[in-house]
């Protein structure tokens, strides 16, 4: 990771960042939290996989009402 | 055409039919057997009552449903007390405490990569997974999971209706989002059918 930013106050670690991924399904983050997310994702390489779980899971939940209203 | 609000018995039928299927849901959302029983009895008994309302545009079950989710809501309204006390079968730790973290917050191990599996989530097998994963979520993490993904509640209304602190109700869904995802990675993300 960049040396200068992580000094910069704005950097979360990947246990924050995982929380605020899970926090941003049910409410909105901040405008910080949003910018600090998006500084961190593009220099990790571990919370964007997570992240695209939490999509896959957001998929998921949508088939599953299509399913449930339908089957 | 009849103006009689009586139903038509082929309509009476369809609705005792899908009794089973409105019960599954409504155990699932409400958690207490009771509680199905009395809102699927309301929603036949709503049915029953104004079968003009069914303008035959959606099918059957779907317009059931739609009935169902109101009455769900009512009974959660009626039983937020006892809805929302949660007898700590999630044992006090935050599931994100259980996954591997190094000491400075970074990830021990990246997470496993789940592909972009658009057709497997429309299985049936993964519908089976996914609602026994829904199903094993502790009581009340469930109920408020469902109502945010199954009532399509806001966070804000789910406070409300329920006259829950926002951050009692996020700690729940927090915890049921990762329980979730523990459960789906386990049981097919490790080793899809």
């Amino acid at each position: 990771m960049n040396k200068f930013l992580r000094q910069v106050p704005l950097m979360r670690n990947c246990k924050e960042v995982t929380a605020m991924v899970v926090a941003r399904e049910d409410r909105d983050l901040g405008i910080k939290d949003q910018l600090a997310l998006r500084l961190h994702m593009a220099m990790c390489k571990a919370c964007p996989r997570f992240e695209r779980q939490m999509l896959t899971m957001r998929n998921a939940m949508r088939q599953w009402r299509n399913y449930t209203d339908q089957d | 055409m009849s103006t009689s609000s009586a139903p038509q018995p082929d309509f009476a039928q369809q609705v005792a039919d899908a009794h089973g299927y409105l019960m599954r849901f409504a155990r699932l959302q409400l958690r207490n057997d009771a509680w199905a029983e009395d809102v699927v009895s309301e929603t036949m008994l709503a049915a029953l009552t104004r079968p003009q309302a069914f303008e035959g545009k959606s099918q059957l079950r779907t317009w059931l449903v739609g009935i169902l989710k109101h009455k769900v809501v009512d009974a959660l309204r009626a039983h937020k007390r006892e809805a929302t006390l949660d007898h700590g079968e999630d044992g006090q730790s935050d599931p994100l405490e259980e996954m591997a973290f190094k000491p400075d917050g970074h990830f021990q191990e990246k997470p496993s990569e789940w592909g972009n599996p658009q057709q497997d989530l429309q299985s049936r097998q993964f519908m089976v997974i996914l609602d026994a994963c829904v199903e094993k979520l502790p009581t009340v993490q469930g109920r408020l999971f469902l109502m945010r993904e199954w009532l399509e509640m806001s966070s804000d209304e789910i406070c409300k209706e329920l006259q829950l602190t926002s951050t009692n109700l996020y700690v729940q869904l927090h915890r049921a989002r990762l329980r979730l995802r523990e459960c789906l990675e386990l049981n097919w993300f490790a080793n899809p059918s």
